[in-house]
């Protein structure tokens, strides 16, 4: 990469302070999406995703504090560091941001298509003519059937698959760089959810944006999008290309996240499930913070936190088992990774 | 399964459902001058066996959970007949049915909400012991422990509150809450659609360990076909208030007849980039159910070259293939 790649992520720390004490939802991730390029941000719920997404944009504060060391650079400008003002014409027009609830993300006593045009009119110069034209063009874009009468329509009107649809065009209108997706997909049915995936794969070939792609489901992210990289309890575990991350990942946990994938393809007596759950941001585990939780743990995982280990080039983990393998195959009997091919 | 010899009547499904139908009027229009009728369910048969489990596939909107409930009488159906273990449970008068719900119990979707915000787990689990006078006292709170461990909850879990658990949490409690009536059947509304894949992994494991130890039987409703297979043995399709193919789940996984019901394999996620399988995009929304298009309720949707006049005019019956069933004039054996 000769220059500056379209966002980059240093040592991003995101602290909320309540009265159990100072939360450390995001701690110190690194992460790195180029012009055009699908990258996948995956873990549980309380793993601090959704928050890194939203500190990109700077909508943690003022409850959530960033870390003075921590830098948001979009094309090579600090985020972190703009004044308001032009923050806000970055929010929109270069980068976007859709969640998971359409319903609520929508005002339910304006037109689909007055939002949509209010968006394009609050970021660019055009008349209101201009902004509804782009208005039909977006709606369309995102196959809306009768999309002049659709624009016409509140909200409630719509289903979810068409409301999420309506956000993607809300988001888009504005041409952005970079669209953040923050489980686009997890309030629909399945055969929404592919339609919503396949649009937004659509929508990137054809406009050459970026896509950060959240979720807490792996098999969401396996067709699309190239790297992945998976967070747990505030930190990047493990990042790869997609394809290597399936085919040989290093992480427990993406391998737990990895089993727990429902498949149609074999049938099995018990789903692998990873045992417990996300520790609380408060008190995140000392040495490694997936050790409680780990078939693999030893001493040295309670005791000293690893770094991320290069594993192959673009492949790392933060994992002893990296410089120790030897040690998976003595422990966790039976837990292997699903097979890199076929189902 | 096992009751060879015994009561003839054992060998009977737990649950049999016949022709039901659930329908609403509303008004619409100006005023509401005009009436209309939504068929949420529409003619649906189906049964549970004892100890075991169907999965019911479908969309948003195809009137699963208003089966659900049409099924526990939380809801009246307009039509048809359910029978639970052989009693006729549409025609129980209010005190023989109260008896009856403990029988049949609803585990919902959605775990934020299903809990009273005011109540403590432990009073949430106690309240069905309490109101079907099973157990009081000491002996309550002894069996609301047992259930909160068995459910996998920690034991100060009695004396908090919804807010202080994760989805997966309160959805155990919402577990131990139906299964502290000792239920023969337990209807299970998209219970595990709003967790995290690991958490669900783990529910759908309670599920079946549940299942082993009590001799439970599950009427288990999902969108996803992916997650049903793990628990039941047979599966049932719906669309727009009909069941449009059922039989044993691995026959509809690898050989599904009806297009829709391969439209919904289709779209289930694989977790392996390198699989490339084509999927079957289906052209637009359901339809309403207020006005179902004449013919095969999915004809407007329907991939199949073949779609012809009869597929526009005539709705298709449940056609038997083998184990199987399937309501499409076009599936072939």
């Amino acid at each position: 990469m000769s220059e500056a790649p379209l966002l980059e992520l240093r040592d991003l720390r995101v602290t909320y302070t309540g009265p159990d004490g100072t939360a450390r939802a995001v701690d110190g991730v690194d992460l790195v999406v180029g012009a055009g390029e699908t990258v996948g941000l995956v873990g549980e719920s309380g793993c601090g995703k959704s928050v890194t997404a939203l500190a990109i944009l700077r909508l943690v504060e003022p409850d959530g504090h960033v870390g003075l060391g921590s830098s948001v650079r979009l094309e090579g400008r600090d985020l972190l560091a703009l004044p308001l003002k032009e923050l806000r014409h970055v929010r929109g027009n270069h980068v976007a941001l859709i969640f998971q609830e359409p319903g609520a993300a929508l005002n339910p006593v304006l037109t689909v298509g007055a939002q949509i045009a209010e968006t394009v009119r609050e970021h660019q110069k055009v008349s209101k003519s201009d902004a509804w034209a782009r208005t039909v063009e977006m709606l369309t874009l995102v196959g809306i059937p009768e999309p002049e009468v659709r624009a016409r329509h509140y909200a409630h009107q719509l289903s979810g698959g068409m409301r999420q649809r309506v956000l993607i065009a809300m988001a888009l209108a504005c041409k952005p760089r970079l669209l953040i997706a923050d489980e686009p997909t997890t309030a629909l049915d399945v055969t929404i959810q592919a339609e919503i995936l396949e649009l937004l794969a659509d929508l990137q070939r054809r406009l050459g944006m970026a896509v950060l792609l959240i979720t807490h489901n792996l098999g969401v992210v396996a067709g699309h999008t190239r790297r992945t990289a998976v967070m747990y309890a505030g930190q990047i575990v493990e990042e790869a290309t997609t394809g290597e991350l399936f085919a040989r990942p290093a992480h427990p946990y993406t391998e737990g996240l990895l089993a727990a994938v429902p498949r149609l393809g074999e049938r099995r007596e018990r789903l692998a499930a990873i045992p417990g759950q996300v520790p609380p941001a408060t008190a995140w585990p000392t040495g490694c913070r997936f050790h409680p939780r780990c078939p693999y743990a030893w001493d040295k995982c309670r005791g000293e936190m690893p770094p991320l280990l290069d594993l192959a080039p673009g492949h790392k983990a933060r994992c002893w088992l990296v410089q120790e393998p030897v040690r998976r195959t003595e422990r966790g009997p039976g837990r292997t990774a699903a097979p890199p091919h076929g189902t | 399964m096992n009751g060879a010899g015994r009561d003839p009547a054992a060998n009977a499904p737990l649950l049999e459902v016949t022709g039901l139908r659930v329908h609403f009027t509303r008004r619409t229009g100006f005023f509401g001058a005009r009436r209309e009728t939504v068929r949420a369910v529409d003619g649906v048969s189906l049964a549970v066996g004892r100890r075991d489990t169907l999965g019911l596939v479908g969309e948003s909107g195809c009137g699963k959970t208003t089966l659900a409930r049409a099924v526990l009488r939380l809801i009246e159906p307009t039509a048809g007949d359910v029978r639970f273990d052989g009693t006729n449970v549409l025609g129980l008068a209010p005190r023989p049915m109260r008896a009856m719900r403990r029988r049949m119990q609803i585990v919902f979707q959605d775990p934020w909400t299903s809990l009273n915000p005011r109540m403590t787990i432990g009073a949430a689990v106690r309240e069905g012991l309490e109101i079907h006078r099973l157990a009081a006292g000491a002996e309550a709170d002894r069996r609301v422990r047992q259930l909160l461990e068995e459910v996998g909850l920690p034991d100060d879990a009695v004396r908090r509150y919804p807010h202080e658990f994760s989805g997966g949490q309160r959805q155990r409690a919402g577990i131990a809450r139906a299964l502290a009536v000792k239920p023969d059947l337990i209807v299970c509304d998209e219970p595990v659609s709003a967790l995290d894949v690991s958490v669900q992994a783990q529910i759908l494991n309670l599920f079946a360990d549940l299942q082993a130890r009590r001799g439970l039987s599950y009427l288990f409703i999902s969108h996803d076909l992916a997650v049903v297979r793990h628990l039941a043995p047979r599966v049932a399709v719906m669309y727009l208030g009909k069941i449009v193919e059922e039989g044993p789940v691995e026959r509809i996984l690898v050989s599904p007849r009806h297009p829709y019901t391969q439209a919904l394999l289709s779209a289930v996620p694989v977790p392996d980039p390198e699989t490339k399988r084509p999927r079957i995009v289906l052209a637009g929304d359901p339809p309403s159910p207020a006005n179902p298009p004449p013919g095969c309720p999915f004809h407007p949707r329907c991939p199949h070259p073949g779609v012809d006049a009869r597929c526009r005019s005539e709705p298709p019956s449940l056609r038997a293939f083998g184990e199987a069933a399937a309501a499409c004039h076009k599936a072939e054996s």
